[in-house]
């Protein structure tokens, strides 16, 4: 019998650039359904879970990811997250995600003024999200980062509930995995990579797991982004609220 | 009984809140630095916007420009807003 294939939704921003990505990535190398939603699109399209691409969305006016909240898409994108439908928003999707209210903080420039591109290595803070259940509590990710807009800020109180909630799930860090200020590329607070919201089941994290999961460009772990949603979305999906809560509850009690 | 209504033109400030690191304005500051200025400093860089409102009095206006700036020009989170507004002929 064949495995239940995951239908994911990558949504295209005008000035989305890693929509392809992530589109070749879900179908041609993970084999699972991909479908693109226009950030007109009001529909999305019986979607199981969505991706929302790095790039520069509206050319980063104003803010990254302050005009793309405004999209039609995303009235139906927050829609689909309020009612516990998975999101995973990557680099410039991350952005859209903090401007939309769906995460909490802020991404400011980084700390040296330069757009970083570069491999880095991210430990993995929350194994037991829907993201990253194919990785293993500690594991050292090794994925690019791209961006001139990757610094984590965020008030105290919201840091310190970030941290209680085990919402931080990647960290910027040293290839053993230590978290020193030297592995932060761009000068997030507590060397943030990547968080989760309340119920777990929106993520947004600055480094492109797209680019580091075909065996010809030298990296696959990206793919334990992926293989973890897929795995979510195909044997899990129906049970997604009630899930989500469980999760929320059992990090609480960690 | 109709309002009269009459444009006015709001030049708003956006700036980074105070205790967040402004690292384009630190930049500025090192060149400033280079040229021997040596009087000039803490630069802090921010957005300025203006644009016409349509309200039927001053303080119409006001609330008008307030809900603009708290729901898409500025982020509180990092940004603080000010602005003020001129009659339009």
């Amino acid at each position: 019998m064949n495995a239940p294939r995951a239908h994911i939704g990558i949504v295209v921003f005008p000035g989305s650039n890693c929509d392809h990505d992530a589109y070749y990535v879900v179908k041609k190398i993970l084999g699972q359904e991909a479908t693109f939603l226009w950030h007109k699109d009001t529909d999305l399209r019986g979607v199981d879970a969505i991706v929302l691409p790095g790039g520069f969305s509206y050319g980063d006016y104003l803010r990254c990811g302050a005009i793309a909240r405004f999209s039609p898409i995303m009235r139906e994108v927050v829609r689909f997250a309020e009612a516990g439908g998975s999101v995973l928003g990557i680099c410039n999707g991350f952005q859209i995600l903090v401007e939309a209210g769906l995460l909490p903080g802020v991404l400011l420039r980084n700390a040296s003024l330069r757009f970083i591109c570069r491999y880095v290595n991210l430990r993995v803070e929350n194994a037991s999200t829907r993201f990253t259940s194919a990785c293993r509590q500690g594991e050292v990710l090794a994925i690019p980062i791209a961006h001139g807009e990757g610094n984590y800020f965020t008030d105290d109180a919201t840091l310190r509930r970030l941290e209680e909630n085990a919402q931080v799930v990647f960290r910027y860090s040293a290839p053993d995995g230590a978290v020193t200020p030297e592995a932060n590329p761009n000068g997030s607070l507590t060397n943030i990579a990547g968080i989760v919201n309340e119920q777990g089941n929106v993520l947004g994290m600055m480094p492109h797991p797209e680019r580091a999961s075909d065996p010809v460009l030298g990296h696959t772990d990206g793919q334990k982004v992926f293989r973890s949603l897929i795995a979510w979305v195909t044997h899990q999906y129906r049970g997604v609220r009630e899930e989500g809560i469980a999760w929320a509850t059992s990090a609480q009690q960690k | 009984m109709t309002i009269a209504m009459a444009l006015y033109r709001a030049h708003i400030r956006v700036t980074l809140r105070p205790s967040i690191l402004d690292p384009q304005g630190k930049a500025v500051e090192h060149a400033i630095g280079s040229l021997g200025l040596t009087s000039i400093r803490d630069v802090r860089m921010g957005k300025f916007i203006e644009l016409t409102v349509e309200a039927g009095s001053p303080e119409d206006a006001d609330r008008r420009t307030q809900e603009v700036c708290r729901r898409l020009l500025a982020n509180p989170v990092m940004e603080d807003f000010a602005f003020t507004l001129e009659r339009l002929p």
